[in-house]
């Protein structure tokens, strides 16, 4: 094993960028997968990206930090995404949120005792059932205390 | 025989446990020894009665709903006797708020089994694309302008006049990009077509393809949007397998290729060319125009861009005709909106009627009124860009033209209600510190002016020097409509000037704390 190898993310990287020809326009679809293998992107993984797409690690970073979806720390065992845009508003979204993380004992984007973090999102497309909130891939309309806590306890199983 | 029932898998209908009730009915069907069909459809827009599950009996489409999983033995008890039921609401087309919409571009979301091209054909379905296919690419571009077929992206630009363009460009490389980001908050309609008919979306790209001679197209779908990104991703496999899509179209020597692109949690990667970028692997800043993606688009070829929506409307304009289409709408806009009733409101979901209908008729007749019961103070027209309008704005109809007289914007066709619990003082703080998260930084007017209206709005929030800070609203607002490089800090000023000049008492904070 090479040193290289040893590199958070080194190896999945490289297999990743390789299933995608390694295209650097395929750049998006690389870090979301990279993420689902690895659950972050490590800032180590960067210099690798780069030199198998030939870009500088300056436009692999200049990507990761521009867009939301993508982290560079580890995330937390379970997300819950919770609407704050103008629809999830109407119903109460605010109000909502914060009675979650005063339960879960967390501000926003900090990870609960119970590996649950609370990450605001603009819109889920849901917006006739305000308010609305996705744990993990789950989406979830009319959402209150009791769906959400059912849906995270659903989703730590 | 066997009983056919269709439970959506639409996202919006899954959020509210069309899954559990899907479950429960194979359950209980198994049960009674009965032999049971489960078709997963789209939803038919009703998103208040979801899940609404429909039995498909000798009299057609009957449905029931909002039902729950625990009713699910009650519901083929009483299906299989011939008894009534609680959620009972009788033929799916005889409810009001079906009956009296005008569906072509939804036409078939929610009756058809999504992934089925023989559900899709026995509906109607590719008749556009073999027109098409007897047609010259200056013949249907022609026949999408004179159908009077505008973008439903927002921005309203007639597709016709962009298709012409991408067409005459000399270039052999050329691109259908779809925008299917729909960030607007207040809207889902791009969502629920392409979980509900992803093959019209795929037709409509093909027919561009063969309009303008582009052979690739590329669909971007925001990552918020899973349901819709796995349903597309079926639907090409299915309709590459049934040789409507890839090489050599039915022997035609045409060829059109779609692939799928996420997002990855930008708003702005919604404007045309910050998509660009992102498609392309960047940073999704937005890039100056001219030139315009017509003719320098995607990596600097000639591409089409256009939303879901505009795309999944071709086919019928081809399928029936320019004029059938024209025959539909108001003054300068022509055809049908897919206008989404959102927020407070009791009757939440998709209504598609002709440009033309009211605001009053969409909120009231369709949508019930509010959610909470509450009276109505306002609505936001077109998504986080767009304005609040008042009550007494309600009879204006929804139109581009007529709107825009009024400082408000149709947009993607999405409409926001709130009740009197409403703070439009809030709304506005709230405006700016959207725009301030999702700004691409590229220009001052936006990227700094989002922060300092932020900041300025919750003085005003504080009661400080109120009458000072609302000039100096209103003087940054001016700079930004005036200054910005996109529409994303161009447009963020509608939603805060329209509250501060419709609901002024709500900003008046220094008189609320005195008068405590
Ligand atoms: C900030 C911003 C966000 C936008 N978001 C979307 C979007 O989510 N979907 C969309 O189709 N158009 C969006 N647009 C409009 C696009 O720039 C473009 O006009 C549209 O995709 C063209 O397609 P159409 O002519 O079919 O509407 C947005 C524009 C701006 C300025
Ligand atoms: S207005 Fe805002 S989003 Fe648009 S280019 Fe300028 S900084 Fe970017
Ligand atoms: S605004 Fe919350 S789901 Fe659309």
């Amino acid at each position: 094993m090479s040193v290289s190898e040893e590199i958070p993310g080194a190896r999945e990287a490289r297999a990743i960028c390789a299933t995608r020809s390694n295209d650097p326009s395929m750049l998006l679809e690389i870090l979301h997968d990279l993420q689902v293998r690895v659950g972050h992107i490590p800032g180590e993984s960067v210099p690798i990206l780069a030199d198998c797409l030939n870009l500088s690690k300056a436009e692999v970073y200049g990507v990761v930090s521009f867009y939301h979806d993508f982290r560079t720390e580890p995330g937390a065992p379970i997300t819950v995404r919770i609407c704050q845009a103008e629809a999830c508003r109407s119903m109460g979204a605010e109000a909502l949120t914060e009675r979650l993380l005063s339960r879960y004992g967390v501000s926003l984007s900090e990870i609960s005792a119970a590996g649950v973090t609370f990450e605001p999102v603009y819109c889920l497309g849901n917006c006739a059932l305000a308010p609305a909130a996705m744990v993990d891939g789950a989406l979830i309309g009319r959402a209150d205390g009791a769906a959400v806590d059912a849906a995270i306890a659903e989703a730590g199983r | 025989m066997s009983l056919v029932l269709f439970v959506p898998d639409d996202a919006a209908a899954v959020s509210v446990g069309a899954d559990r009730v899907a479950a429960a009915l194979a359950v209980a069907a198994e049960e009674r020894g009965l032999d049971l069909r489960l078709v997963r459809n789209g939803s038919r827009g009703m998103l208040w009665l979801e899940p609404l599950v429909e039995w498909d009996g000798p009299d057609g489409r009957m449905a029931f709903g909002p039902v729950a999983p625990d009713e699910a033995g009650s519901l083929l008890d009483a299906i299989s006797s011939g008894t009534g039921h609680p959620r009972a609401l009788g033929p799916t087309e005889e409810i009001d708020y079906l009956k009296n919409q005008e569906r072509l571009t939804f036409a078939r979301v929610g009756v058809i089994d999504p992934l089925s091209v023989r559900d899709f054909e026995a509906h109607g379905g590719l008749e556009g694309l073999k027109t098409a296919l007897t047609m010259t690419e200056e013949a249907i571009c022609e026949a999408v302008l004179q159908s009077g077929l505008r973008g439903r992206g927002g921005a309203g630009f007639p597709a016709g006049i962009k298709w012409h363009t991408v067409r005459e460009q000399a270039q052999a490389e050329k691109y259908i990009c779809c925008n299917a980001d729909e960030g607007d908050s207040g809207t889902f309609a791009d969502r629920m077509l392409m979980e509900g008919d992803p093959f019209t979306l795929l037709e409509g790209m093909v027919i561009a393809g063969f309009a303008t001679g582009a052979r690739q197209g590329i669909v971007y779908i925001r990552s918020e949007y899973p349901h819709a990104i796995s349903k597309m991703t079926r639907a090409i496999e299915a309709l590459e397998e049934a040789g409507w899509l890839g090489g050599n179209i039915r022997g035609s020597g045409k060829d059109f290729r779609v692939s799928i692109r996420r997002g990855a949690g930008a708003y702005i990667c919604g404007e045309e060319s910050s998509m660009l970028n992102s498609i392309e692997g960047r940073r999704g800043t937005v890039r100056s125009k001219p030139p315009i993606p017509a003719i320098h688009g995607l990596f600097g070829k000639p591409t089409v861009v256009n939303n879901v929506l505009t795309l999944a409307t071709v086919p019928v304009v081809l399928a029936k005709g320019a004029e059938f289409y024209k025959d539909f709408g108001m003054g300068r806009s022509r055809g049908t909106q897919a206008f989404q009733l959102a927020g407070n409101i009791r009757r939440g979901g998709l209504v598609e009627k002709a440009f033309g209908v009211t605001i009053r008729e969409l909120i009231e007749t369709f949508g019930g009124g509010t959610a909470t019961g509450r009276p109505f103070r306002t609505a936001q027209l077109g998504g986080p860009l767009g304005a609040y309008v008042s009550e007494e704005m309600l009879d204006l109809p929804m139109d581009y033209e007529a709107l825009a007289e009024h400082k408000a914007m149709l947009g993607h066709g999405g409409i926001t209600v709130f009740d009197e619990t409403v703070d439009m003082a809030e709304m506005a703080r709230f405006a700016f510190e959207f725009c301030e998260e999702e700004s691409c930084g590229k220009c001052t007017p936006c990227r700094i002016g989002a922060v300092r209206g932020r900041e300025t709005v919750e003085k005003i929030l504080r009661g400080e020097n109120v009458a000072r800070n609302i000039a100096l609203i209103e003087d940054l607002c001016e700079l930004m409509t005036d200054g910005s490089l996109c529409a994303m800090g161009g447009l963020t000023p509608m939603p805060v000037l329209s509250a501060i000049l419709l609901f002024p008492e709500d900003f008046d904070r220094a008189s609320a704390l005195a008068a405590e």
